[in-house]
């Protein structure tokens, strides 16, 4: 058999790396749907509470805003659902790397590229830029619509830290998927990958804030969702970590899961 | 052409692939034979840089697999499970396939039409059957226009028009020059397909020898002889080289020389023969012969034994 075709150079580059998962990303229903069910998520949860938020209380008791609580205004309670959002993005960056293993797919990747390490980079570059164009999307609509229903208590976009409430939505979101993504490659399962996401994102703080004593309270800020909602908060509570800390802190979690993922990859046999 | 030298894979105190050496060469197909759980996908999957050695190397035209930078254009592979997430449709998985390595779309629907998939390529992978999908892998593995072909059991789950397909494609490839390694347990399959054949088992090389010789080297020919003087043959026939056997009393089994020999000698001296049979040893009872030591899941316990163990 020979090809018609005339072949071009054949070396795999990252560019070609990246298109590749581009295709992979948006050829299964799977991406489709989870990307969808967390755009609902950001923006039905958002109105929901907006449309049911009592401007004259403080706050709305442990309502929608999942853990971490604090106070809660204008701004805040239109991204309510950005705890939930993290989870379904979370879900879909999980899916993403850890159905390859399930299926057998990795060594298709693997034997295409098998340098490997370009495999996890693109999957990262490629989920980052879906995840955070089609987040931030949501976070803006989410804010817009959620101050046009509070009307004349709302916030505006001028308002201190709002910019940084609705782009840092986006960004804690986006990094929940990328965590998922990260312990998929890690634990190279799903259902164990879910497990820990959710046990590291949501559960952790919750049992932590339960257990652990009052001197210890300056731990429980640097816990991965404590550190993202610092990131987020338009006014921090006492004793949070700056924004700036806060995206530290998160990001260097995330960081430490894709290194050690990296390894995984790397080492092991597929 | 694939060289394999002192290739060793371990899982904690088991080895599964113990030592091999051997080399594929180019322009033949070579079949690499062995019972199940002989070693053959780890030694492939090793090959192709998916699994790394407890020891030795495997090299591809002289590069490792993982050095090549155009790994696709180099080696093609179907390996043994799916290797294809089933929620993807074929076309999207050969697209994303040939996306890693720059081959173009109309390579992708020239692959499509060579295995004979354009009818389903939408269809999503999980809904193919066994042999649908080998075609699918096939597919993937021609891609770039390898020079190395590896393919894992390619016939399993195929038709009768399936498995004379890629008997013929594999055939093909190799009289191009390429180099086509090709796994199964089945011996007949290899004897129609192969030209040179690496058996293993227990990951260890058995034999590294061309079909021809296979066959031959496992259980001689043996020519079956009914004659009234049977005796008298006997004595005209024997030699060193040769071996003789009385079956009954008048029919000797013979293995040594040709049956025109024993025809003539028989004519010269005017004896009579009623019979004068070629016994060719299955392909398949040759290669049992040869790996009976070595089967790893052999059927040991009858019936009745498992049976009586079930009743206790």
């Amino acid at each position: 058999m020979t090809t018609a075709v005339s072949m071009p150079d054949l070396r795999v580059t990252p560019r070609r790396v990246i298109r590749a998962e581009w295709i992979k990303f948006w050829s299964l229903r799977s991406s489709i749907i989870t990307l969808g069910v967390g755009v609902l998520f950001l923006v039905g949860i958002g109105l929901l509470a907006t449309s049911t938020f009592d401007s004259g209380g403080p706050t709305i008791g442990d309502g929608p805003g999942g853990p971490g609580g604090g106070p809660v205004g204008p701004v805040e309670i239109s991204l309510a659902g950005t705890n939930f959002a993290q989870l379904a993005f979370g879900t879909l960056g999980v899916l993403f790397m850890a159905s390859e293993y399930a299926t057998g797919m990795i060594r298709s990747s693997l034997a295409a590229v098998p340098k490997r390490l370009p495999v996890l980079w693109a999957k990262i570059a490629v989920f980052a830029a879906v995840v955070f164009v089609v987040s931030l999307a949501a976070t803006v609509i989410a804010f817009t619509a959620g101050q046009a229903i509070l009307g004349d208590s709302g916030a505006s976009w001028s308002d201190p830290g709002v910019t940084r409430a609705v782009i840092g939505s986006a960004v804690t979101v986006t990094g929940a998927g990328l965590l998922g993504l990260g312990l998929g490659a890690l634990l190279r399962s799903t259902p164990a990958a879910i497990s820990s996401l959710f046990g590291l994102m949501f559960l952790l703080s919750g049992v932590a804030a339960l257990l652990l004593p009052d001197s210890w309270g300056d731990v429980v800020e640097f816990l991965p969702t404590n550190a993202a909602n610092s990131f987020t908060a338009v006014s921090a509570e006492s004793g949070a970590l700056a924004p700036a800390a806060g995206l530290a802190v998160f990001a260097a979690y995330l960081l430490a899961i894709l290194v050690a993922a990296a390894w995984r990859l790397k080492r092991s046999d597929a | 052409m694939i060289e394999v030298e002192n290739l060793t894979k371990r899982y904690g105190d088991k080895t599964a692939v113990d030592a091999l050496t051997f080399t594929v060469k180019p322009g033949i197909v070579t079949g690499f034979l062995g019972p199940n759980g002989a070693g053959k996908s780890t030694t492939m999957r090793m090959i192709l840089g998916l699994d790394r050695p407890t020891a030795g190397t495997a090299t591809i035209n002289g590069q490792r697999y993982a050095d090549l930078t155009a790994p696709l254009r180099k080696v093609g592979a179907l390996l043994d499970a799916k290797a294809v997430h089933p929620g993807r449709s074929a076309y999207h998985h050969l697209t994303a396939m040939a996306a890693t390595t720059g081959v173009p779309r109309a390579r992708v629907d020239e692959v499509i039409d060579l295995v004979g998939l354009h009818g389903v390529i939408r269809k999503r992978a999980g809904g193919f059957s066994l042999g649908m999908g080998q075609r699918l892998g096939i597919a993937s593995a021609l891609l770039a226009d390898p020079e190395v072909l590896i393919l894992d059991e390619p016939v399993n789950g195929l038709d009768p028009e399936g498995i004379l397909w890629i008997r013929t494609l594999m055939q093909d490839l190799a009289t191009q020059g390429r180099t086509v390694f090709v796994s199964s347990h089945l011996m007949s399959e290899m004897a129609l397909t192969a030209e040179h054949l690496i058996v293993i088992g227990r990951g260890k090389l058995i034999a590294d020898v061309s079909v021809g010789e296979f066959i031959a080297q496992a259980s001689p020919d043996t020519i079956r002889i009914r004659s009234s003087r049977a005796a008298e043959l006997h004595r005209m026939i024997a030699g060193p080289e040769t071996t003789i056997r009385t079956v009954e009393r008048d029919v000797l089994e013979v293995s040594g020389v040709t049956a025109e020999q024993i025809g003539d000698t028989a004519a010269a001296h005017g004896i009579p023969l009623y019979e004068l049979t070629h016994k060719r040893p299955s392909l398949e009872e040759a290669f049992m012969e040869l790996t009976r030591d070595a089967v790893e899941y052999q059927a040991t316990a009858t019936i009745a034994e498992a049976t009586g163990a079930l009743a206790r």
